[in-house]
């Protein structure tokens, strides 16, 4: 689950890393009277879950109150990537000096999270991993305390840098960010730009403040966090993925035109595949899992058939300890219960499975022996 | 003799009064009798009617049966702590079979086997494994499976069901078949399984399955080029996955550009692996291995 700027910049704050005061609105008027509280120049950010807000239009900066209810009308009548803008973060405006990336990510090949940092702050850290590797500092959290010991966050300090009247602070920001990553069960929790910025209040009038940020969530460890269940944004997947989700299916909505329902995710990834090499393209990914029983295929069946792209529907299904002639059984239950008008190919493999093309078959399901076959056949149907 | 687990293993199964873990016991059980014990803490001295003994603990279950491989069907969130009760009661194979394990939580348990250092680890979130004809050890279906001398390791379940059967279609049978999982963080992967087939007498051909995510076939094919002479045969789901989509396995994604179908792909076909462009194909490209 992805976090908003302004949630992250909260769950910051709540653990001790400084971020600008800012207010979330969904109304032109609403931003204005925020501006007015937090006083200007502010900036006006959207809140939507994907990068290059800035590029779309959808980052300003405000010197008037007029010019803030103005840009937030416009900001909010955004879709970014697909992402419609529903609200805005009014924010006071800072004076950057530098910018730091400060970022801790599960590392898949070293099996840790790593804590990531570079003086290259405010782009695109995976473009500097590229091109310049030899900026970033990446030290691995210790697996049993999940802390970031304060001699690590001092060394990754000299690295990037920093003006020693600053360690302290940046220590405490190290803490926070460790502690932000592992009591959330984050996979990813980064600060980026962590700006040095103009202001009284800390040494030699300059101070760091978190102006960006970004928290994913593990899905796996949501069950024992239902305190971030409300921060959920009911856009970051689409009505189809929430009903799939509520069935306890898998499932990502395509642009294509052809639904494939299929039992394990690998085989439903290479079905994707398959249909891709016959010139089709998929409307969805959809692993029905285990056995693939009736109720699960009905439910299914009314995910794929509601999006009205979908102009024909392949079936790909290993029987493995589930014969194969049960899951025809099933398959045409369910059709016969929601009563479609598209077509339908079935590729039924495994135990039994000579049973299970005969029931297809007697209810007028198109069959076929391999998944090349029924992929082809569906491909022909769908542009037809 | 196949790699891991033969007809001379003692299995226990974690869980085994559940709803999946009685199932899938009775599957193991009437496939290969090498199930020794149940684990289900308050329910010890109980017996199964299939005649398992059932253990309050994994320690309990190694002094009175001396079991040494443990296999795991317990919900996601008691599924890290009976890895670790299993590792500690001194068993040397566990295969977790549980899908939906915190990665945090695999970090952890991760970095305790590995400081333990003799402990092998399957999964979470995967099939198991099978050494057909002698041990199966998950929810590999048996009935596809034939004795032979074609190792396969995969990241998928119903893939490598649907590879396993065209194998055993074509007269091709297997040494083992190894399912490694698709969670971000897990036990036992491609490279050691490719590593313990290539050394495996038994074994003449592998088949490698992998999918989008990671860089583990990438680190696998580095290691292949240089080391495996036996013929392999390989597969990659996701040439058509969208970046930034979770496909169904937690460890499914393509971020940041990293974790492609076509990098693992020019990795694979560059150590010398036949590539199949449907996973059907891969007993024609393991049999033109073996006769070239």
């Amino acid at each position: 689950m992805k976090l908003h700027e302004y949630q992250s910049k909260n769950i910051f704050r709540d653990n001790g890393i400084p971020a600008p005061d800012g207010e979330v609105v969904d109304t032109p008027a609403a931003a204005r009277a925020a501006a007015e509280r937090i006083g200007l120049p502010c900036m006006v950010k959207a809140q939507v879950l994907t990068g290059g807000r800035g590029k779309a239009g959808g980052v300003k900066f405000c010197t008037t109150a007029d010019a803030v209810e103005e840009k937030a009308k416009s900001i909010l009548a955004l879709n970014i990537k697909g992402f419609p803008v529903r609200k805005v973060l009014v924010t006071s405006a800072a004076d950057i000096l530098t910018e730091i990336y400060f970022g801790i990510v599960t590392d898949r090949s070293t099996r840790r999270a790593v804590v990531m940092c570079s003086a290259a702050g405010g782009m695109d850290i995976e473009e500097v991993a590229v091109t310049h590797p030899e900026k970033i500092m990446r030290v691995p959290l210790d697996p049993f305390t999940g802390t970031l010991p304060d001699y690590v966050a001092r060394d990754i300090a000299v690295f990037i840098g920093l003006p020693k009247e600053h360690w302290n602070d940046f220590i405490a920001i190290a803490r926070g960010l460790a502690q932000v990553y592992m009591k959330n069960d984050a996979s990813l929790a980064e600060i980026n730009p962590l700006a040095m910025t103009v202001n009284p209040n800390g040494p030699g009038g300059k101070k760091l403040m978190a102006l960006d940020g970004k928290i994913v969530i593990d899905d796996n460890a949501m069950y024992r966090h239902p305190e971030l269940e409300p921060l959920r944004d009911p856009d970051e997947d689409s009505a189809a993925e929430k009903l799939a989700r509520k069935a306890d299916l898998n499932y990502v909505s395509l642009d294509g035109n052809i639904g494939c329902l299929v039992n394990g995710a690998g085989l439903a990834m290479a079905t994707l595949d398959v249909i891709q090499h016959f010139g089709g393209k998929a409307a969805n990914f959809l692993d029905v899992a285990g056995g693939a029983k009736a109720d699960k295929v009905t439910a299914a069946l009314r995910i794929i058939l509601a999006d009205p792209g979908v102009k024909v529907v392949m079936f790909n299904i290993f029987g493995g300890i589930t014969r194969c002639d049960e899951v025809a059984k099933g398959i045409v239950q369910a059709i016969n219960e929601i009563k479609p008008t598209v077509p339908f190919v079935a590729r039924i493999t495994g135990t039994n499975k000579e049973a299970g093309d005969a029931i297809l078959a007697s209810a007028n399901i198109i069959t076929a022996q391999t998944a090349a076959e029924a992929a082809q056949k569906a491909v022909a149907l769908a542009n037809g | 003799m196949a790699i891991l687990a033969d007809k001379n293993t003692r299995l226990i199964v974690q869980g085994i009064t559940g709803r999946e873990g009685d199932f899938h016991a009775r599957q193991m059980h009437a496939y290969s009798p090498i199930i020794v014990g149940g684990v289900t803490p308050g329910k010890g001295g109980m017996i199964l009617d299939y005649g398992v003994p059932v253990f309050d603990t994994c320690g309990a279950a190694v002094r009175s049966v001396g079991a040494n491989a443990s296999v795991i069907y317990v919900p996601a969130k008691f599924a890290p702590d009976a890895i670790l009760e299993a590792a500690d009661a001194g068993i040397k194979l566990i295969v977790c079979i549980t899908e939906g394990v915190p990665v945090n939580d695999m970090i952890r348990v991760r970095a305790y086997l590995d400081a333990k250092g003799d402990v092998t680890l399957i999964g979470p979130n995967c099939p198991g494994m099978i050494t057909p004809g002698q041990a199966k050890i998950g929810i590999i279906p048996g009935a596809i499976c034939k004795p032979g001398r074609v190792g396969l390791v995969s990241r998928s379940g119903t893939l490598t069901y649907e590879a396993v059967d065209a194998l055993t279609r074509a007269g091709l049978g297997q040494s083992s078949i190894i399912g490694i999982g698709g969670d971000p963080v897990r036990g036992l992967n491609f490279l050691e399984v490719v590593k313990l087939f290539n050394n495996d007498p038994d074994t003449d051909a592998i088949v490698m399955l992998g999918e989008i995510g990671g860089s583990d076939e990438e680190v696998a094919a580095r290691w292949i080029k240089d080391n495996v002479k036996k013929p392999m045969a390989g597969f990659i789901a996701g040439q058509a996955a969208p970046e930034g989509k979770r496909m169904g396995h937690a460890g499914a994604i393509i971020e940041g550009g990293m974790g492609t179908a076509a990098s693992k792909i020019a990795a694979m076909t560059a150590a010398g692996i036949r590539m199949a462009t449907l996973p059907t194909d891969i007993p024609e490209l393991i049999l033109a291995g073996l006769n070239a």
